[in-house]
C-alpha cells in the first residue's frame, strides 16, 4: 500500500518535472530568447548595448543549460521570476488574478457535476429505448460546440434578450455566474460520457437483475448501486477536467472580460511574456498531477477490488 | 453493371447510414473547393450602403459592418478552416505514426520512454500547448495548424501504440512468425495495415477536435488577420456588434458546429466495426 502510494508520487513528480522542462524548452530556449524577441524591434529605439543589458538582467545571455538550472532552481524555491512585459513579479500577478478564476472554476465545476448528474439520470431512466439512445448522443454533440460561441450566444440571449443576468458592471461571484454556467456545459460532456459508459457496464451485471427482481425501484438501483460502482472510473478524469477548466478560462475570461488567470495567459501569449505563460502552464500541470495523485491514492479506499490486486499483485 | 456495383457495395460494406455519414463532409469539401458555386457575392468587397443588414432574401445570413455578405464569407472561409484542420491532423499523424509504432514494437525501455514522454505532454492542456507553440513561432493560419497538430501528437501516439500492441498479440501475427516470416515482414504486412486502419478512423474524429481548436485560437486572434474570412475571426469581429447584429456571431458558430459534427459522422461511417 505504501509502496503503491510512493510509486504514484514519484510518477507524479516525474510528470511535473517533464512538463516543466518541456514548457521551458518550448518557451525559453528555442528561438534565441524571449527578451530578444521582445526588445529587438527597431521602433523601440534600444541600442544593442541596452538590449544586452536587459538580457543580462533576465539571465538570457547565459547558455541554455545554465538558464534551465537557474529557472528550475528558483521555481523550486517558489520564485516564478518577473514578467518581461511589465517587470512585475509573476507571483504577484498570479496572486491578483487567481480569485476570479477560482470563482469561475467553482461555478463551472459545480454546474458541470449537477448537469452531468441530471443528464445521466435522464439518459439512463428515460422511458423509451430510442429516447435513451438519442439522449446518449447529446454529450458527444455538445462537445462539438465551441465554448466561445456558446458563451457569446449566452450573453446575447440570457443577458441582452431576456435580461436575466447582467454581464456589464458586475464583480465577485455575480460576475462568475453566467460564464461559469456556460463553461459548465462543455466541461460536463466528458464527465457524462465516462459516467454513462461506466454505468452501462455496471447495469449489465447480474446483481442489477437480482435487485430488480427483488423489487428495488430504478432510482434506488441507480443511486445506491450503480452510482458507487460507476464513480471511480469517472473520478479518474478529474485531473483532465481541471486542465479543461483552466484552458476554458482563457476563452471564457476573454469573452466576458474577466481579469483572471485565463486573461493573464491570453495577454502573455499576445505579448510573448514567457515567464507568465510558463507559470500558468505550471499551475495547470501541478493541479493535474496533484488531482490525479489524490484520485490514485484514494482509489484503493473507494474500491476494495483494487486494494486486493495491489496486495496480491505487483506490490 | 448492376451486379458489379452490387459487388463493390458488398465488398466495401456500403450501407445507407454510412453514405449519409460521409455526405456532410463531402458537402464541406465541395464548398471549400468551389465556394463560387454556392454564392455569387464577393467575401471581401462590401457595399457601404448595405452595412449591418439583418438576414434577408438577398443576404441570407445578413451583412457585416463593412457591408460584406456573411453567407459568402462563411462559404469562402470553409477552405481556411478545413485545410488547416487537415494539415493539423496530417502533421500529428506524420509524427505520431513512427512514435506509436516504435512504442508498440520496441523493447521495454524504448516503449517506456515514449509513453512517459507522452504522459508528460498530456499533462499540459492542449490549448496551452498550442498557445506556447504560437508564442514561439508567431501567429498565422499555417502556424495555427502546425501548433494544433503538434499538440495532438501525444494523444495520437498512445492511440496508435494501443492498436499496435493489440494487433501484435493476435493469432495471425503469431502464425506469420510461425511460418518463418522475418520481424520486418510481419510488421509491414500485418501489423502496420491492421493497426493503422482503426487509427485512421480515430484520426477523422480528431479532425473535429482540430476544427474546434483552430477556430478557438483564431478567435483569440492568433490566426489569419482581417479581412480574411475565417470563422473564428469572424466571431471575434462580430463581438463588437453583439447587442445589435446577432447574425455576425451566430452563423459562423453554426458553421463550426456543422463541420465538427460532420467530422464525427465521418469517423462513425468509416469505423471498421459499426
Amino acid at each position: 500500500m505504501i509502496r503503491y502510494i510512493l510509486s504514484r508520487a514519484a510518477q507524479a513528480l516525474l510528470v511535473l518535472w517533464g512538463a516543466f522542462t518541456l514548457s521551458f524548452v518550448l518557451l525559453q530556449v528555442m528561438p534565441g530568447d524571449a527578451v530578444l524577441i521582445k526588445f529587438q524591434d527597431p521602433e523601440l529605439g534600444l541600442s544593442p548595448q541596452q538590449i544586452s543589458d536587459i538580457r543580462a538582467s533576465y539571465g538570457a545571455d547565459e547558455s541554455a543549460f545554465v538558464q534551465y538550472a537557474h529557472v528550475l532552481g528558483r521555481t523550486l524555491a517558489g520564485q516564478l521570476g518577473y514578467s518581461i512585459e511589465t517587470g512585475v513579479p509573476v507571483s504577484r500577478m498570479l496572486h491578483a488574478a487567481y480569485p476570479t478564476t477560482l470563482r469561475l472554476a467553482v461555478v463551472s465545476f459545480g454546474g458541470a457535476i449537477m448537469l452531468a448528474a441530471a443528464f445521466a439520470t435522464a439518459a439512463l431512466l428515460a422511458p423509451l429505448r430510442p429516447l435513451r439512445a438519442a439522449l446518449r448522443l447529446v454529450p458527444g454533440l455538445a462537445s462539438g460546440i465551441p465554448v466561445f460561441w456558446l458563451e457569446i450566444v449566452a450573453i446575447q440571449l440570457v443577458s441582452f434578450h431576456w435580461k436575466l443576468v447582467p454581464v456589464v458592471g458586475v464583480s465577485g461571484w455575480a460576475a462568475a455566474v453566467l460564464p461559469g454556467l456556460a463553461l459548465a456545459i462543455p466541461i460536463s460532456a466528458p464527465l457524462t460520457q465516462v459516467f454513462l459508459s461506466a454505468a452501462e457496464r455496471v447495469m449489465a451485471q447480474p446483481f442489477i437483475d437480482v435487485l430488480r427482481a427483488r423489487g428495488a425501484s430504478p432510482l434506488r438501483i441507480l443511486y445506491a448501486h450503480v452510482l458507487p460502482n460507476a464513480l471511480p472510473p469517472t473520478l479518474t478524469i478529474s485531473g483532465l477536467v481541471f486542465g479543461e477548466i483552466l484552458a476554458g478560462a482563457v476563452v471564457t475570461e476573454t469573452v466576458f472580460g474577466l481579469d483572471g488567470l485565463g486573461q493573464l495567459a491570453q495577454q502573455a501569449v499576445a505579448n510573448q511574456d514567457v515567464a507568465v505563460l510558463q507559470a500558468i502552464i505550471l499551475i495547470s500541470v501541478a493541479g493535474f498531477v496533484v488531482i490525479n495523485f489524490t484520485v490514485d491514492a484514494l482509489h484503493p479506499l473507494i474500491d476494495p477490488r483494487i486494494r486486493r490486486t495491489q496486495a496480491g499483485g505487483a506490490a | 453493371m448492376n451486379t458489379a456495383l452490387a459487388r463493390w457495395r458488398q465488398r466495401h460494406d456500403v450501407t445507407l447510414p454510412r453514405l449519409l455519414g460521409v455526405l456532410p463532409v463531402l458537402m464541406l469539401v465541395l464548398v471549400a473547393l468551389c465556394p463560387g458555386l454556392f454564392t455569387p457575392l464577393d467575401p471581401l468587397a462590401g457595399q457601404t450602403d448595405e452595412r449591418l443588414m439583418a438576414p434577408s432574401a438577398t443576404h441570407w445570413f445578413g451583412t457585416d459592418q463593412f457591408g460584406r455578405d456573411v453567407f459568402s464569407r462563411i462559404m469562402h472561409g470553409s477552405f481556411s478552416t478545413l485545410s488547416a484542420a487537415m494539415l493539423a491532423v496530417a502533421i500529428s499523424l506524420l509524427v505520431a505514426i513512427p512514435l506509436g509504432l516504435a512504442a508498440g514494437l520496441g523493447g521495454r525501455r524504448l516503449s517506456g520512454a515514449i509513453l512517459a514522454g507522452a504522459d508528460m505532454v498530456l499533462a499540459i492542456p492542449e490549448l496551452f500547448l498550442s498557445l506556447s507553440i504560437i508564442t514561439l513561432i508567431g501567429p498565422g493560419a499555417t502556424h495555427v495548424a502546425f501548433a494544433v497538430g503538434i499538440s495532438q501528437v501525444a494523444g495520437f501516439t498512445r492511440m496508435i501504440r494501443t492498436e499496435v500492441v493489440r494487433v501484435r498479440a493476435t493469432e495471425y501475427v503469431e502464425a506469420a512468425f510461425g511460418i518463418g516470416s522475418t520481424f520486418w515482414q510481419v510488421v509491414w504486412r500485418h501489423i502496420v495495415p491492421n493497426s493503422l486502419a482503426p487509427a485512421l478512423s480515430l484520426a477523422t474524429l480528431r479532425l473535429g477536435t482540430a476544427i474546434l481548436a483552430i477556430s478557438t485560437i483564431c478567435f483569440l486572434g492568433y490566426g489569419p488577420s482581417p479581412p480574411t474570412p475565417e470563422w473564428g475571426l469572424m466571431i471575434t469581429e462580430g463581438r463588437n456588434y453583439l447587442a445589435t447584429a446577432w447574425w455576425l456571431t451566430t452563423f459562423p458558430g453554426l458553421a463550426i458546429i456543422f463541420s465538427a459534427w460532420a467530422a464525427t459522422l465521418l469517423s462513425r461511417a468509416i469505423r471498421m466495426d459499426p
